[in-house]
């Protein structure tokens, strides 16, 4: 594949206004955000922040209650069908079929998403994550590590433009967890891709992001670089930043608003 | 330009089908299941029809009544289950969320399922009709081209009730299940398969005649015991199936808005 390098420069995602209420709760509410091309962002949050329920939005697999999404330039809610081809996505609360063997899953994803000459691309990716010993053993049969690299193959199929990460390496140890990030890493060098990814690791967040994006209670508390971040928190490392903005101490009860976020985001 | 997108559409059914196809070919007790069934339920009415065929009149006539009239039930329920356990089978794998936000289009997932309901009848009934045929000398295709329009209204209208089902599921999850076994048992006693719908009081006969497989097993009766095909009977039912599928395909639809309404499509699995 040739290498497509991209400059940071126009939003890939433009999210603005975004609320999620489930009855009277508001689960997001009202946060704006832009994530340039070819930008790695974090959606950083304490459990029930918002981030699970803002990526399945962007995924369109959740209607917001308001607010618009735009990817790639299109309307996600009225032109989904138009994005979906050149998006992909891994999550820890989806599987693939668990009896169909690793080939099996991918070759139907490839011809699901319109891959050509899907059997080579197959091929290509197994290669890519070192998924060729696996290829003929059932999904159901591998370790959490295998599977959640069969997943990440599955998600770069189509060669995504926009990736979404739902904790792409929750319950990974520590060697496949850093296998994980560097191949992600690798991917995106190649292809120039956006990724937006929710997290709950730290040290992963401040490898691999140009910019975190801080949620507390459904909005936006803070966002910027990691270097900024600390910086402004006055913190050696982003686990403490992060304890900061959840426990609102150290001045995070300070952070901007959601309406300040917006400005800052949209200027 | 639409010649690609309807190829492109084409595809990603095709796809949904090779999917649960690898889950078919290589699972020798879900193939076994799916004939068994039928298989077992035809041998009983047949031997009910040997037992009694001495001593009436009706099975005299026309022996193949009740292994007609149960091979063409089963067109009916397989239909149904084959719309319904195509997608449990999704949400039992946790894949709904990957299908979700795959390219695949609702209607093309509607499609897909109608796809693998027809493989799947036809693989079930295929093979009780052949046992019928080995076992008791009696051919389903005896009944010559009304066949192809009773398997029509049957199929459609198990369909409709498949995709009804799935939504019910899709909108409370999994432990409304059981809806998948036992929808289509209520209409058996309306739908007059072992008998004609007269014999049921009033309020049921009302009730009966809304519902296309009533029309379907009296046209077989017609066909059966007067050697006459029923047009009317069949443009009756193929019109009620119209608005069972319209009703079907609505539920369905409006099930999925739901699950992205509430978030339940990230979270359906086992």
């Amino acid at each position: 594949m040739s290498a497509i390098i991209a400059p940071l420069s126009a939003a890939v995602i433009e999210v603005r206004e975004l609320r999620k209420s489930y009855r009277q709760v508001g689960a997001v509410r009202g946060i704006s955000f832009d994530v340039a091309r070819g930008a790695t962002t974090a959606l950083l949050g304490g459990n029930g922040a918002g981030k699970t329920t803002t990526l399945s939005m962007l995924l369109g697999v959740l209607t917001p209650t308001s607010g618009t999404i735009r990817i790639l330039g299109e309307d996600m809610l009225r032109h989904r069908y138009r994005v979906l081809p050149r998006i992909n996505f891994t999550s820890p609360y989806v599987d693939l079929p668990k009896r169909l063997t690793v080939g099996e899953n991918l070759r139907v994803y490839a011809r699901l998403y319109g891959v050509e000459a899907s059997r080579r691309r197959v091929d290509e990716v197994a290669e890519e994550l070192d998924l060729g010993d696996l290829l003929n053993r059932p999904y159901g049969n591998l370790s959490a590590g295998q599977r959640t690299r069969v997943s990440l193959a599955k998600a770069l199929l189509n060669h995504p433009e926009v990736l979404l990460l739902d904790e792409p390496t929750a319950s990974l140890d520590p060697d496949v967890g850093d296998r994980m990030r560097t191949l992600l890493e690798d991917y995106q060098r190649r292809s120039g891709c956006t990724m937006l990814l929710a997290s709950h690791n730290m040290g992963e967040v401040e490898r691999m992001c140009d910019e975190v994006i801080m949620l507390r209670a459904g909005l936006v508390v803070d966002q910027g670089s990691p270097a900024a971040l600390r910086e402004r928190y006055g913190r050696g490392n982003m686990d403490e930043v992060f304890l900061d903005i959840a426990r609102e101490r150290n001045g995070a009860e300070d952070a901007p608003s959601a309406s300040d976020r917006t400005e800052r985001s949209v200027s | 330009m639409a010649a690609s997108l309807a190829a492109a559409s084409l595809n990603r059914i095709l796809a949904l089908v090779e999917r649960h196809a690898y889950l078919l070919l290589k699972s020798w007790p879900r193939l076994l299941s799916m004939a068994y069934y039928p298989t077992v339920t035809m041998i009983l009415w047949a031997f009910v029809t040997v037992y009694l065929r001495p001593t009436n009149n009706f099975l005299a006539d026309a022996p193949g009544l009740f292994i007609g009239a149960v091979l063409l039930w089963d067109i009916l329920f397989r239909g149904q289950l084959g719309v319904s356990l195509t997608f449990f089978e999704e949400m039992y794998s946790r894949n709904l969320g990957n299908l979700f936000v795959s390219p695949l289009r609702a209607w093309e997932l509607i499609a897909g399922q109608l796809l693998l309901s027809l493989l799947r009848t036809l693989i079930g009934v295929g093979a009780a009709c052949a046992f019928a045929w080995l076992l008791f000398n009696y051919s389903i295709f005896s009944l010559g081209l009304p066949l192809i329009a009773f398997f029509v209204n049957l199929i459609v209208c198990g369909w409709a009730i498949g995709l009804a089902v799935s939504g019910m599921v899709l909108r409370w999850g999994l432990g409304a299940e059981e809806l998948a076994w036992a929808a289509v048992f209520l209409l058996a006693p309306v739908s007059g398969v072992y008998y004609p719908i007269a014999v049921l009081p009033g309020w049921l006969q009302v009730i009966a005649h809304l519902i296309p497989t009533s029309y379907v097993f009296d046209g077989m009766r017609a066909l059966l015991l007067d050697h006459t095909f029923r047009t009317d009977l069949f443009t009756q039912a193929l019109a009620l199936n119209g608005v069972f599928m319209i009703v079907g395909i609505a539920l369905y639809m409006w099930a999925i808005g739901y699950a992205r309404k509430h978030g339940l499509l990230l979270q359906m699995g086992e």
